[in-house]
């Protein structure tokens, strides 16, 4: 019995691959004999969690849309009927949207972690742009998923949003018609963003998502040593520090999303606003145009940079400035591949002073994310105006100050000692 | 491809001007893409002027009117709040409304930038980035403000205008808020998108 089962099983392989494009050389290549460092941390957690949360936003989005009414006059009234009268739907919508924040949190520290062991340098230039294009499609996937639930913040958070293309000199002003579809934000704007946000984005991201693991199989991973493992290979040609993806990573990875899943949940079920921070208590008041809230504040993950925004006072009768400020704050990341000129990748052989600018540079990240959220005083525009000059200073110094300071040796395996 | 008798040249030429006609009609193709983006006929119907009834209007007050979607203000200034504007000039950057000419109309070009001093009408947008500044009309010491003499304060990036909706300097709003077209009807009634000279003319 065990036998025919097994014949049968064979054959239907061996069907399907005389027929199909490559699959098994797929499944080598990319999994089953794709050689990764042994020595991943913790911090590798990250990219296989934002994968499963783009699962999740899909998922439940899909589900969400089944129910959502993008129209101005019954958006916010049919989130509420998903939250109240739908099956279920409470859970859908909490999965959603307490998703789009941890998004935010994984991808930040997935990025900290190419930060912290250089991997975005030789030969991964690739990946980190497209990591970084990924970064972009992903705000504006949040932005306009912000707005759909048109409440007080989604209706005033794009009011913002879209006057900063107004900023634009010559054709800012026709350009935000454009993206509006009315000379205000209107009933026009919701309806195309809730396109954006439910097709053309997501679109965008899948491929991008296949673009980036492409190309990171493709130079292979770095480890947290930033050594190339690939230099020390055995008889067959097997990298001596590298073990297959499968079984050893996904079942580390599944590790870490069940532990993932744990916090999650947690949110999700006790505290899906996060106390305002996930939603913000405003959004729970319908869109007003007459009437802007007393703070105004775009959800945590953009206050960095919004805070920003608010520094830069106007020059030459005009807001560009600031606006150019807060898109150049995201786009010089880009530069990172080229920019840093330390002769070793990795935080753990860079030289001390290497340390303290990355510290004060995710302080100061930190710190421009609170002035975003709080109402804008005298001293805490000081305070974000330092911030940011360090913000730019930490960039555009680096190919000098990345070679400051006495580095460690590195390895010739990588570490790894149980 | 068989290499003997090309014309290489010739083949250069015609890929060239292929792709460049391919890539025209790429561009025609993408203008209806595009331009369905624009306000559509029904948005573009809507901008119709609005009238606003102030009898009630008490001084002090404001009154909210909603023209082409947007907030517009009438507000019925006090003669202290009156007062006040005239101490503020070398706080602002554009006290006499003579550097950014196309916000408002020319007979709101004065020292309160109104048709009547005492009532202004001014467009309820800041001209930073859109958000509709919070109405602070007591002559107290603010948070933001110690020597505040009333006017109007940004809740989303901090700017402050005056009474007349003249923008405070170093503030991250560039120019003063927008005083609409508009001509008063009677004592107690503007109307608001509409010059006095067009209904002369």
């Amino acid at each position: 019995m065990a036998n025919s089962i097994d014949r049968l099983m064979g054959a239907s392989y061996d069907w399907f691959n005389a027929r199909a494009p490559g699959a098994t050389e797929w499944y080598n290549r990319h999994v089953g004999k794709y050689y990764a460092p042994k020595n991943f941390n913790f911090w590798y957690y990250f990219g296989s969690l934002a994968m499963v949360l783009f699962a999740n936003q899909i998922l439940t989005g899909i589900w969400l849309t089944m129910h959502f009414k993008p129209d101005a006059a019954l958006a916010f009234d049919s989130v509420e009927y998903i939250r109240r009268d739908v099956d279920w739907g409470w859970l859908l919508q909490s999965m959603h949207a307490v998703g789009a924040s941890l998004f935010f949190i994984v991808i930040y520290l997935h990025m900290f972690r190419a930060m912290l062991y250089g991997s975005y340098r030789k030969p991964r230039e690739l990946v980190w742009v497209l990591g970084m294009v990924m970064l972009l499609a992903l705000m504006g996937e949040a932005f306009f998923g912000y707005v759909l639930p048109w409440g007080q913040m989604s209706y005033w958070g794009a009011q913002v949003i879209t006057s900063i293309f107004g900023a634009i000199p010559i054709i800012g002003d026709s350009l935000v018609e454009l993206i509006r579809g009315d000379y205000l934000v209107a009933d026009a704007t919701l309806n195309r963003f809730f396109a954006l946000h439910v097709i053309a984005l997501p679109l965008v991201l899948a491929g991008l998502i296949y673009l980036h693991l492409m190309a990171l199989h493709e130079v292979g991973s770095n480890n947290p040593d930033g050594i190339e493992i690939k230099k020390q290979k055995d008889a067959s040609g097997k990298p001596l520090d590298g073990i297959p993806f499968h079984p050893y990573y996904t079942v580390k990875d599944l590790f870490g999303t069940a532990f993932f899943l744990l916090i999650a949940a947690f949110i999700i079920f006790f505290a899906p606003t996060f106390g305002g921070w996930f939603l913000e208590h405003d959004n729970f008041i319908a869109a007003d145009p007459m009437v802007t809230p007393l703070l105004i504040k775009p959800v945590w993950y953009f206050t960095p940079y919004y805070a920003m925004l608010r520094a830069v006072p106007a020059m030459f009768g005009s807001q560009f400035p600031g606006v150019a400020v807060m898109g150049g704050a995201v786009l010089i990341l880009f530069l990172l591949p080229w920019i840093d000129r330390s002769p070793v990748k990795s935080m753990r052989y860079r030289s001390s002073f290497s340390k303290l600018m990355l510290t004060l540079f995710v302080l100061c990240f930190f710190w421009l994310g609170y002035c975003g959220t709080q109402h804008p005083t005298d001293l805490l525009t000081l305070s974000a105006r330092i911030c940011t000059a360090f913000y730019f200073g930490f960039f555009i110094f680096m190919p000098w100050w990345s070679r400051w300071g006495a580095t460690k040796p590195e390895p010739e395996r990588v570490t790894f000692d149980h | 491809m068989a290499d003997h008798g090309v014309n290489h040249g010739r083949r250069r030429f015609l890929t060239a001007t292929t792709a460049v006609v391919g890539g025209v009609g790429g561009v025609f193709a993408a203008v209806p893409f595009v331009k369905s983006w624009q306000p559509s006929a029904a948005a573009k119907t809507s901008g119709a002027p609005v009238i606003a009834d102030i009898s009630k209007l008490e001084p002090g007050q404001r009154l909210v009117a909603r023209w082409r979607g947007q907030p517009v203000w009438i507000i019925r200034r006090t003669p202290d709040l009156l007062a006040g504007l005239a101490t503020l000039s070398d706080r602002l950057v554009d006290p006499n409304s003579t550097v950014n000419p196309e916000q408002q109309p020319s007979y709101a070009v004065n020292a309160q930038r109104a048709i009547k001093p005492e009532i202004a009408v001014i467009v309820g947008i800041c001209t930073h980035l859109g958000c509709a500044p919070t109405f602070v009309p007591e002559m107290l010491p603010q948070e933001f403000d110690g020597d505040w003499k009333g006017g109007f304060f940004c809740p989303c990036h901090g700017s402050r205008f005056d009474m007349a909706g003249r923008v405070y300097k170093d503030m991250p709003a560039p120019r003063n808020l927008k005083v609409p077209p508009y001509h008063f009807i009677d004592d107690n009634t503007i109307e608001i998108g509409v010059d006095q000279m067009a209904e002369v003319a």
